[in-house]
Parts: C-alpha cells; structure tokens; sequence
C-alpha cells in the first residue's frame, strides 16, 4: 500500500436534516469482528432524543400532506442513490460485521430493492385499506388511511442496512416521520444511509437517526409523550412488555414484525371515517 | 315572547306492560343462567325505582363463565363453517328485530334515555349489527387479512352503560363472526338489556358456552382483564380505565381494542347553514343526554357568526323537552347514575370558578332521579377543564374562532381523537378541514351518525382499533403481520 493516510470519517447523529454530534459528547467504541477500533459513533443521549422528535414533529404535517406521487418517487430516489454508493455500504458491512462481500453484497442488493418496492406503495396503500362504506342512509360515507404522526423504531442489530430499511420505508410511506435507533454494534451503515437521505431530496426532519444503547432509549421512546407510535422489531422480546407498558401513558401505537408487507404500513397509519349527507 | 308558538305536547307514555323484569337475575355461563352469590340492586335513573337485582360475578363466576367459552370454542365454534356461524348470527338479527319493543323499553327503563332514542335508534342499530357481521362469517378470506385468517380464542369484553345493547352488538357480533366465543361483562348499572340478549341466544339455540354474559362492577372487569384464558380484550370506556387495562394486558399475549374517551370539536364555519348546524350542534351534544364518548361537547364558532348562532342556539334549547325517557315526546332523558351527576356538577362547578359564562335551558327538572337541564358554557378558553376534560353529560362549551387555521388549531388542542364535526356550505372546505382533523370520525354537515358499515373509532388517546365495517371486523382476526 501507498504511504498515504486515510481520511477517517466521524460518525455523528442524523437529525432535522443535519449532521450533529450528540448534545451530551458521549461515545462508544465500534470494533470489526477481529477486534480493531473502527469508529466512536455517538451515544445518544435523552435530549437528543427529544430534538429528534421535535425535527420530526416539524416535518410531519408537511411530509403527510405530500402528494404520494411525490412520496413515491422521493423513496424511489433513495433507492438510486443507495444503489449508485454500494461499494461503500458493501465495504461497511464486510469491515464491521466480517461478513464476506457476497453476503453483504447480498444485503445492499436487497436494500435497495427493498426501496423500490416500499416506493410503489406510496400510492396503492389507501386503495388497499380505504373503503367507501355503504351505510343505511343518505350519507357519502368513507374511510381513509392517513399518517399517525411522529414513529419511534428501534432498528434490528443485523441486518444492521436492510434491517434498518425495513423500520424506516414502510413508516414514512404512510405520510410519517421516523426517528429510528441503529444497530448499536453495527452503526455506521446507518449513518452512511443517513447521506443517502441527504441527497434525497427527503424534507428535513421526515428521517432522523439516531445511534446508542437499545437499553437506553427504547424507554425513553416509549414514555415519550409526543411519540404516536413505536416499532420494537429491533428490540429483544424479554424488553417489550416493560415497554409496552411505558408506551400506555399515552396510549402508543407499538408494533413488532417479522417480515416486510403492506399490513406493516398500515399499523401506523389511523383509518378515519368521513360522512356527508347526500341530497339537494 | 316565541314561548306562545311552541306546541304543548300531551304526555304519550310508552306502556311498559311489555316486558317482564325479574326480581333477581343470574349470569348466563354455558347456555344457562346460574345464581349468582352476591347481588347488588339496578335502578331506574328517572325515578330512583330498583327494578332488579343483579348479581355481582367474582373469581369462580369469571373462572366458570371463561371455562365454558373456551369449551365452547376448541369443541363447537372454531370447528363450525363460517356458513353456519353465520346463520346463527342472522338468526339473533331477527329475533332482536322482533323483540325490538321489549329491549326499547327496558333500555329505557334502566338506562333513562329517552325512548324515541332507544326504539328508533339503540335497538334497530344492535339488530343491523348482527346481520351486518353475519353475512362476514362466511367470508373472513375476502377481509384483507391474508387467505387464512383465525380468531383469537375466547374474547373478555367490558362494555360500558351509554349505549347498554349497541355496544352488546358492537363486540359480539363481529367477535363471533370472526369464530371467536366471548365473555361479556355489562356495565354495572345497565345490564338488564344484556340479560335479555341471553334470552335471544337461547332462542336463537346458539351452542352453549358460545356467549357468555357475567354482570359486576370493575371488579369483575379486572376480573376479565387478567385472566389467563382470555385471547382477546375489548372495552369500551373512559381513557382513564383504558390505560389501566392497556398496562394490564402489556405483560402478555392479549390482544387488545380500546374505544375510549373522547372530546370532540364541533366546528361551524361563517358559511355554514346554520339553522342546520344549530340542528347539529344540539343532536351532537345533547343526544342520549351527552352520554356519546364522541360526543360534539366543544363547539367552536367562528366570531362573525357566534352571536347568531348562539342566539338560535339557546332558543333552540329552550324547547327541549326534558323528562319522564318513556314519553316518546322527550327529547333528553335521565342521567344514569348520581354518581355521573355529580361528575357533571364538579365539571360545571369548575367552568363557573374557571370563568366561563353558564347558561341552562328554562325546564323543569322532576324531583325524583338524576336530571341536568342543557347547558352551555360561552367564553371559554382552552385552558378551562371543561374544554379539556371529557364530561359525559348534557354540557357544551363554546370557543371561537377567525381563521379556518385556527379553527383546526383549537379542535386538535386535545390528547383525544374521536370524532370531529364540520358545518360549512363549501365543499373544498370541508374536504379540506376533514382532512386536518385528527380524529377517527368526522361528521360534515351531520353528527352522530353511526352505521355497521362505518368504522368508528379514535386517534391518540381515544382508543386503539375500529369498530364496524372490514376494520372492525379485523380486530376479532389474527393474520396480519405485527403481532
């Protein structure tokens, strides 16, 4: 190799669009699957948190009231920048996890696939779920899908990409904003997703990042009161009763997944149901 | 000076030779009624009459009533065609269709609404409950949940004294339709109409153990709450024993839907027609004596038309007639318990200490039972208890507004979310405020309309899940992919 050093990125929180380190200067130490330092990704902290979910509930009338065509297409340009910088994801993965390139190969693949098919959804999920109910009456009578406001998620610790992927896409293709918890031991493919959105045209706010201890901030999430709803599909299952049970304070919509469908778009989306009279 | 012109109405009591009130009543476990232990008296809440006893369900009533549904389940039900499930459905539909002045009558007696409501609104909608779901049973693969679909198991359902029969429709018939048995617990002080529901599902010759109908207080609700062989919980009442219920089940496996408290916005925009709208606003909060979780219990007027809308409003008000629910000339009946009364007192006692400007309708109250003339509160701010708190009783409180933004500002100022209300003539602007609204309902240019067809319920803090129509349907079915 060449004498030359490498320029080192820093690793900070996603949030309101920009870059910042966590408020409270906490760090922890990310080492590849031999043991060498990698990166100090942030620790983030309560308050940074908080300024998360206020970015995100600035963004979210303006994110739902986006035409879907509109949503569609700007998941869909997330997908072309995520797949115009796979050597760099590829080269995160395999540096982190140790995982070989055609594995993680595989998984930025499917994480840009996994883009465009949520990218197609923007504009069918009201046709799916909506209704025009036929009551006994002279009333126009139907139910929409709409956002639910402003999401929490704590994203899975592997896939650490299309793992994180999976919380985000189906979340903000229902017209929400996102404030989403990385993989704690593999955070750096989630901060270099957070370029990706950078250049995305994504208003500021609608996708905020944050990366930290699950222990930490998942009850922070919960109890949060101006958090709508919550998916725990990157939590281990012993945690989620305390946190179902935080999340009552304000009645949160929490959720876990298994697999990647329409029915996780609607979990948090409210159906509302509008009647007019009919006559002259 | 208008007073001459109103019509005297002549008293048209409704006979209630029709229906037969036992002096002590059982729980329905397992086909059968049992004896209960304990028992404490129901009352008529516009005479202070005891009408019955019922009987208050403990530990081995719950044990028994949850034991005979799962039996019910594992042996008949789940393993029953949905073609049949369905007709036993149907069946009930009927016979609830025929025996429509018996359960009028006694939802009146024991509930104190007025028996226009009951008969032309409660008891025909509980009926079209039924055959709105049983025509589902049979179709469950066709309800957007995947080709395969299951019911939960055995349902706890808590239902709460405002609608005593509807809310019985609500959770029974979609639970059953779905293949699900349930155990079904009336609200304290109404449950004579559930005891007659028993009555239907032994004609109807449901299988024993399919519905199982145990009468008590919270207790017995905590009862059902906690119990370890119950899949699947639905209530409906306050946010308050929401909460306790969602902290209670977040341990385990239960599913859960909440319809819950609500606090809603009813907005008359200066377009609006507005003899209409006054029309509105009395049908949005005094219907069933404002005993509506949806409630239209904020009005808020926009200030170039306040004065006139108020004007109408209060002489509207005046002639409510108010009194005896089984005069099928009353318009608002009894309030439901003296403990409700009371609640309705401190709120109002707390919008006079808060600032808010009072005004009751002129009537006269009857000295027995429980009675609140109708009431609004004018110059209230968002800040009052009585813009915030839910009150559940004929009591309006009136903010304004002058810009449309505002206006949407103000109704969304709530941690509830269940239904909303838009008086306006202008089509883009309805659709416009309708779509602003956080709030699982919105009425335009009507209120308090409700269908089986019609999803009902709330954002936020008034619930969790849909009742009615394909939504509601999917809260009694598992297949869709959280957990």
């Amino acid at each position: 190799m060449s004498n030359r050093i490498d320029v080192k990125k820093t690793y900070k929180l996603f949030i309101n669009g920009a870059f910042p380190r966590t408020e409270s200067g906490r760090t922890y130490e990310v080492k590849n699957a031999k043991g060498l330092f990698i990166a100090n990704p942030c620790l983030a902290s309560r308050k940074d948190l908080k300024d998360a979910v206020v970015a995100a509930r600035a963004a979210q009338l303006g994110w739902s009231k986006a035409t879907a065509y509109n949503k569609g297409q700007i998941l869909y340009r997330i997908a072309e920048m995520l797949e115009g910088r796979r050597a760099q994801f590829v080269d995160e993965i395999v540096s982190v996890t140790g995982v070989t390139k055609a594995k993680a190969e595989k998984e930025v693949t499917a994480s840009v696939d996994r883009l465009v098919w949520y990218a197609g959804w923007t504009d069918k999920i009201s046709s799916l779920s909506g209704a025009l109910n036929p009551v006994a009456g002279p009333y126009y009578n139907f139910t929409i899908p709409e956002s639910m406001g402003v999401i929490a998620a704590v994203a899975p610790e592997s896939p650490s990409l299309l793992g994180l992927i999976d919380v985000i896409a189906p979340i903000i293709v229902g017209g929400n904003t996102v404030v989403v918890l990385a993989s704690t031991k593999a955070p750096l493919s989630a901060m270099s997703f957070a370029e990706v959105i950078a250049t995305s045209d994504v208003p500021a706010g609608v996708i905020n990042i944050l990366t930290g201890k699950k222990d930490e901030i998942a009850p922070w999430m919960a109890s949060h009161m101006d958090i709508d709803g919550l998916d725990i599909s990157g939590l281990g299952s012993k945690r989620h009763a305390e946190i179902r049970s935080a999340g009552t304070e304000n009645l949160k919509r929490i959720y876990s997944f298994k697999s990647a469908d329409p029915g996780r778009i609607l979990a948090f989306m409210e159906n509302k149901t509008v009647w007019h009279p009919i006559g002259l | 000076m208008e007073e001459k012109l109103s019509f005297e109405y002549a008293p048209a009591p409704e006979s209630r030779a029709l229906v037969t009130i036992k002096a002590k009543y059982g729980h329905f476990i397992g086909g059968k009624f049992v004896a209960g232990s304990k028992h404490f008296p129901t009352i008529n809440p516009a005479t202070e009459e005891v009408l019955s006893q019922i009987a208050l369900a403990g530990k081995a009533e719950v044990d028994g009533a949850v034991k005979a549904a799962r039996k019910a389940y594992s042996t008949v039900w789940s393993k029953m065609s949905g073609k049949e499930r369905g007709k036993y459905l149907f069946r009930i539909a009927r016979i609830m269709q025929e025996r429509a002045r018996e359960f009028a009558v006694l939802e009146s007696l024991d509930n104190g609404k007025p028996i226009r409501e009951s008969r032309d609104v409660d008891v025909p909608l509980a009926a079209a409950h039924f055959f709105y779901h049983a025509g589902w049973a049979d179709k469950l693969e066709y309800a957007g949940l995947g080709t395969t679909p299951k019911a939960h198991g055995v349902a706890g359902q808590i239902i709460p004294w405002n609608f005593p029969l509807l809310m019985l429709a609500w959770k029974v018939a979609p639970a059953l339709a779905a293949g699900n048995t349930v155990v079904l617990k009336p609200a304290e002080t109404t449950s004579l109409t559930a005891l007659l529901f028993a009555e239907v599902c032994q004609q109807a010759e449901l299988p024993a153990g399919v519905v199982n109908i145990i009468t008590g207080d919270g207790s017995t609700g905590a009862l059902i709450v906690n119990h370890p062989g119950i899949d699947k919980i639905a209530f409906t009442g306050s946010t308050e024993v929401g909460k306790i219920i969602a902290r209670a089940v977040a341990p385990t496996h239960k599913s859960v839907t909440l319809e819950l408290g609500g606090k809603a916005a009813n907005i008359v925009f200066d377009d609006a027609a507005i003899d209409e709208a006054v029309e509105g606003i009395v049908n949005g909060i005094f219907f069933n004596q404002g005993h509506v979780c949806c409630a239209g219990s904020r009005l808020i007027l926009q200030e170039s038309v306040a004065d006139e809308v108020l004007e109408k409003l209060k002489a509207r008000m005046a002639k409510i007639r108010v009194g005896d629910p089984m005069d099928k000339n009353t318009d608002l009946g009894a309030i439901n318990s003296k403990e409700q009364l009371l609640k309705i007192r401190e709120l109002c006692a707390s919008g006079d200490s808060e600032g808010g400007e009072r005004w009751s309708a002129p009537c006269d109250l009857p000295a027995k039972g429980f009675w609140f003339a109708p009431t609004i509160f004018t110059g209230v701010t968002q800040a009052h208890r009585i813009a915030r708190e839910e009150i559940f009783g004929p009591v309006l409180s009136v903010l304004t507004f002058r810009t449309p933004q505002e206006a949407i500002d103000k109704a969304n100022n709530t941690p509830f979310g269940l239904s909303a209300g838009i008086w306006s003539e202008k089509g883009s602007k309805v659709l416009w405020a309708s779509q602003q609204l956080r709030a699982g309902v919105i009425w335009a240019n009507t209120f308090n309309k409700f269908d089986p067809t019609s999803p009902f319920g709330g954002y936020k803090e008034s619930g969790w899940g849909r009742e009615g129509g394909r939504h509601g349907l999917s809260a009694y079915l598992k297949g869709v992919s959280h957990e």
